[in-house]
């Protein structure tokens, strides 16, 4: 899971390089409203998962995406 | 649960007015770069929108769309025993919008005119209330208006909805019809999120102050002063993205259908990234579902109803079955499967 995540990460945020779990993503040039309405939208078609806001406030690294998923999934 | 089932009633005409002036959303808003403006309406997908002047009102877009139906000679003006009027932009806060349109429209004293005070879930709400009345052995005909002047709403230096909200109305006549089978309406409300799409000032809570009318660089990230509308777009989409197929899909289990036995899923048109987002998780045939929102943006509660008159006009001459569903401010949610046979449809009124 976590390498095609990785990839289709990289590609729903417009990034040069490949992202990596350790990223703090709200740090990334390209993360706004619109990067996350993505991103929760990809979760949910991937996975089947609409990580709640309140979760998702609480998360800062790509690590922190991929264990929610996994323990959600 | 606020289930409801009709039969022998239904929609036997349609009319739709909008502003002529054509805002363009990639071009005309100065308070965006164009690489921004650009970013924002690549993903909300709409294009262009139409604005309605200073001096017009929710109500005259509503008179150009409900005149043209009542003199196209199809109905008797006069049989017109219900008129609801769903808006969030009335003329006065009192009284309602409604009554005077009865009086505007030449309608008999004997109607029943009156508001609804609902966004964008108020015409699934109003079409049941419609159906409902209509059904009443003396009530010959209901007429629906749906109509807002939303871009009044928000201020146009808003991020999360300076690029959204179009104006528009509609009106819509209910009648009996043996020949149509049974409507299912199933409404939902979740008040504990009044708060993700609000107009925190002017009324009594807030009463308006002359700070409430200051454009500011709100707590939320927003731009827009306490008087206009704000939205908390992260909040909205997680309700609709749970909450909307769940909806459809007990709307279809109620009324004993499948997905396949619907011809058209007409959306409230909120925005092109969330309603794809709603088509792909539903697993929805895309040519089933009409968008009239890159024309004319999110118009509120006419979205749905201004859809049917934009996008469907020549599908419906066949008997044919429909799902709506409006979801939004309140937050409000109300889906429903209708049957629909050859009603009348006037062109667009542009005035």
């Amino acid at each position: 899971m976590e390498t095609n995540f990785l990839e289709q990460l990289t590609e729903l945020l417009e990034m040069e390089t490949t992202v990596k779990p350790a990223d703090k993503f709200r740090e990334y040039e390209n993360w706004d409203s619109l990067a996350y309405l993505s991103l929760i939208s990809f979760v949910d078609e991937e996975y089947g998962i609409v990580i709640p806001r309140d979760e998702f406030g609480k998360m800062n690294t790509v690590q922190d995406i991929i264990d929610y998923i996994k323990n959600n999934s | 649960m606020a289930v409801f089932k009709h039969h022998g009633v239904g929609i036997s005409g349609m009319a739709a007015a909008v502003p002529k002036e054509v805002y363009n959303n990639y071009t005309d808003n100065p308070n965006f770069s164009p690489e921004d403006a650009k970013a924002i309406v690549d993903k909300t997908g709409i294009f262009e929108r139409r604005i309605a002047g200073s001096d017009t009102c929710a109500s005259d877009l509503a008179y150009a769309a409900a005149t043209k139906l009542l003199s196209s000679g199809q109905f008797e003006p006069e049989h017109t025993d219900v008129l609801i009027f769903v808006t969030q932009t009335p003329d006065y806060r009192m009284p309602a919008t409604g009554i005077l349109m009865q009086s505007r429209l030449n309608l008999p004293k004997s109607c029943a005119a009156f508001d609804i005070n609902l966004g964008c879930s108020g015409f699934v709400f109003g079409l049941n209330l419609a159906y409902t009345l209509a059904a009443q052995p003396a009530i010959r005909n209901v007429m629906l208006i749906n109509a807002e002047t939303r871009s009044k709403v928000y201020s146009f230096k808003d991020r999360q909805t300076g690029f959204l909200f179009g104006d528009a109305a509609t009106a819509f006549m209910i009648s009996k019809d043996s020949t149509l089978g049974e409507s299912v309406f199933k409404l939902d409300s979740d008040g504990e999120k009044g708060n993700y799409i609000m107009a925190k000032s002017g009324g009594y809570r807030n009463p308006s102050t002359p700070d409430s009318y200051i454009e500011k660089l709100q707590d939320d990230g927003g731009f827009h002063s306490d008087e206009q509308g704000y939205m908390d777009g992260a909040g909205v989409f997680e309700f609709v993205i749970t909450q909307v197929p769940r909806s459809v899909k007990d709307t279809l289990g109620l009324a004993g259908m499948q997905k396949e036995n619907i011809d058209y899923f007409v959306f409230h048109q909120a925005n092109r990234f969330m309603n794809d987002h709603l088509i792909r998780k539903l697993k929805l045939d895309a040519e089933k579902v009409p968008y009239c929102l890159h024309r004319f943006g999110n118009t509120s509660s006419v979205s749905i109803p201004l859809t049917m008159v934009t996008e469907l006009d020549d599908k419906l001459k066949e008997p044919k079955q429909l799902l709506i569903s409006g979801f939004g401010v309140g937050l409000s949610l109300g889906s429903a499967t209708i049957p629909i046979n050859n009603p009348f449809i006037l062109p667009l009124v542009e005035i």
